[in-house]
């Protein structure tokens, strides 16, 4: 109606034909000091925590590429004087644990043999648990989740001797079977509360959509639910990989020597008492043992940061 | 029953004696409609009055606890959403993020295992309606507001389908983009003339999209009509506030007789109910609630007869088009919506008059029309 009433607010803001309006003080970004106390104590903590976690790497890289005789010199913080790749190759092909000498490669594929069916298996199984807890809600749902969690607090201990009970009626117990099976269902409660959890938080109507269309309950899963959730199967592939990789107890507990994974093995490698202490094998073989869940980090981390970009999509 | 059954065959759309409850929470109860083969219905509510509960009970999508729905006269009670003959559009337009706009309309066509070129030919036509070709290719993420619900009502489209179901398709829109969408979705009705069920909380969709509104409360449909009738006289006292913005004039008071005539007395000021179409005989003491919409009093010139009080102004609302003035009288406060060019002082003495033949009386206990 009146325009003009409002005119005076707004109008003249918009000058500065003959020079800038702007007034000595203030403007724009307000500065940050460097060096404020606070920037000092935020850092340098964090500085000291990593210097407190990479010195031992430090101490453990430096080691095995020296040779023996360097070693004995004491000076375990000095970088090799002369660079030797022996000890690797000896932890990966030549160390012994009782009367094999082949190195920790048998334990290494043992590992992988182990991993790989454990993580997958688990992974299919717990995806579409959470996809059916979280989607198609049936009678008794709740209280069939509820157990699965109570499941992830039971300690392990409790559950080894009867699984060695139910594996050996089996016929499974020392195979690589045996313990795969094992690691699949342990992995279960977690696994299942991350999927459900994720599959909850997608928008319901996207799934009632896909029962309009007429999808049933796989083809909601393959065809609708999978493609969105990359990020979480990334996350829960980091950590049933390094959770089995990593895995000792169940290992030295439920297979032979022949099919030790690799964790065991290296302990058998660092803890025999016969003959001269090899540092630098020992701290090779412990490299070696700990590459593959750092490599999956390093890997998947990135690919997880992008699958969480690219799956994202605004409502 | 089995004689109603006979007579309701006009009706697409069925829902007799329906009830839902999740445990001991009744959403919906005893719940009868009947919608006609064509008809743009509203359902009409605030949140949590089981609109959307509903809307989900017709799509399959929610099982009902009692009660039967039938669409087309066939009882679907159990039946899959799929196999129900309904096209679905959500609020958040649900597209699946991971493919096409093309993949997305054929996505139910491919499921349903249709041929190649029928799907190709039903994308086409449906992409066609809504203007949306040159966008076929894109993903959901690449789209705006308004071409994602566009694509989300193809959905519905594509499939063929004899009942629209919409669950507050606009509500994520902008104001713009949503009345611009309205008018779409009317045109799309009166170029289809499918039955469809439209779900929403704002009264201004409402009023202009439906044939028939159906006003929910608590589970509880509380008038069905045209929205004229709805607009005019609300059943009750829960429609007269919900519909209309601004809201109705409430005065509470009570009957009384004044020279034989029945007149509705507040604070000791008399109004004439003259012209009032009352659907019962007013007795004298009775206490109620008059309601009168803002447009319906009538200020200084445009009076034109009837009893006239004196009002003071106590606030002005300048909206463009209207002005919207609050005037004190006989101890209420009620808003008047005049014309916007004519402008009032604070504190200026005017002329009122009430239309009594669109106002709405309620008794003040059963909030009951009466």
């Amino acid at each position: 109606m009146d325009k003009s009433l409002t005119m005076p607010i707004s109008g003249p803001a918009i000058s500065g034909s003959n020079g800038s309006r702007l007034q000595a003080g203030p403007q724009g970004k307000r500065p940050r000091k460097v060096l404020s106390p606070r920037n000092i104590i935020v850092y340098g903590a964090l500085g000291l925590a990593a210097i407190y976690y990479l010195i031992p790497l430090y101490v453990m890289v430096v080691t095995s590429l020296k040779g023996m005789p360097e070693i004995r010199l004491g000076n375990i913080f000095s970088p090799p004087m002369e660079i030797t790749f022996e000890p690797w190759v000896k932890a990966w092909a030549q160390a012994c644990t009782g009367l094999n000498c082949d190195g920790l490669s048998r334990g290494f594929w043992n590992s992988v043999r182990i991993t790989v069916p454990s993580v997958i298996v688990s992974i299919a199984i717990a995806s579409v648990n959470g996809y059916a807890l979280a989607n198609w809600r049936f009678k008794g749902s709740e209280i069939f989740f509820t157990i699965l969690i109570v499941g992830a607090f039971i300690p392990y201990q409790v559950m080894i001797y009867p699984i060695v009970i139910v594996l050996r009626e089996m016929g499974l117990y020392g195979s690589l079977y045996g313990l795969i099976l094992v690691h699949s269902i342990f992995g279960m409660p977690i696994q299942t509360l991350l999927f459900r959890n994720y599959f909850v938080s997608l928008p319901e109507e996207l799934f009632k959509a896909a029962r309009i269309d007429g999808a049933g309950f796989w083809q909601i899963y393959f065809r609708i639910m999978l493609p969105m959730s990359l990020p979480i199967f990334v996350v829960s592939m980091i950590l049933q990989t390094t959770g089995i990789w990593n895995d000792f107890l169940f290992g030295v507990v439920f297979t032979r020597p022949d099919t030790y994974p690799m964790t065991v093995q290296l302990n058998n490698i660092v803890n025999s008492v016969q003959g001269v202490k090899e540092y630098n094998v020992n701290m090779a073989a412990t490299l070696l043992t700990g590459a593959v869940p750092l490599i999956v980090y390093f890997v998947s981390g990135r690919l997880f940061v992008r699958g969480i970009a690219a799956g994202a999509v605004k409502g | 029953m089995l004689n109603n059954v006979s007579a309701r065959t006009q009706s697409s759309v069925s829902i007799r004696d329906l009830s839902l409850s999740f445990g001991s929470v009744k959403v919906l109860e005893n719940l009868n409609l009947d919608i006609h083969d064509g008809e743009f219905l509203v359902l009409l509510g605030s949140s949590g009055c089981g609109k959307s509960t509903l809307l989900n009970c017709i799509a399959g999508l929610l099982e009902p606890t009692e009660g039967q729905i039938f669409i087309k006269d066939k009882n679907v009670t159990w039946e899959e959403p799929k196999d129900r003959g309904i096209g679905m559009v959500f609020q958040s337009y649900a597209l699946y993020p991971q493919m096409t706009v093309e993949k997305n309309l054929s996505f139910g066509l491919r499921v349903a295992k249709i041929p190649k070129a029928e799907i190709d030919r039903r994308v086409a036509r449906a992409s066609g309606i809504l203007q949306i070709e040159p966008l076929l290719k894109r993903k959901p993420s690449e789209l705006s507001g308004g071409q994602r619900q566009r694509v989300a009502i193809g959905r519905a489209l594509v499939r063929d389908v004899d009942v629209f179901l919409f669950d507050e398709p606009l509500s994520n829109l902008d104001a713009k983009l949503r009345s611009e969408l309205r008018v779409e979705i009317k045109r799309l009705h009166q170029a289809l003339k499918n039955t469809m069920i439209y779900v929403t909380h704002d009264q201004i969709e409402a009023l202009t999209l439906a044939d028939r509104i159906a006003i929910m409360k608590s589970g509880v449909i509380q008038q069905l009509d045209d929205p004229v009738t709805i607009y005019n006289k609300p059943k009750n006292r829960f429609v007269a506030a919900f519909i209309g913005s601004p809201a109705m004039n409430f005065l509470t008071g009570e009957l009384a007789e004044e020279g034989g005539r029945a007149v509705f007395r507040t604070n000791g000021v008399s109004f004439s109910l003259a012209g009032y179409d009352a659907s019962e005989p007013l007795k004298a003491g009775r206490k109620v609630t008059l309601g009168v919409r803002p447009e319906h009093i009538k200020v200084d010139g445009d009076i034109a007869g009837g009893e006239v009080h004196e009002a003071v102004v106590d606030i002005e609302e300048p909206m463009g088009a209207d002005n919207l003035l609050w005037l004190k009288h006989a101890g209420h406060v009620m808003s008047v919506r005049i014309g916007g060019a004519r402008r009032y002082a604070v504190g200026a003495k005017v002329r009122l008059a009430f239309d009594m033949t669109m106002a709405s009386l309620f008794d003040a206990e059963t909030e009951e029309r009466i």
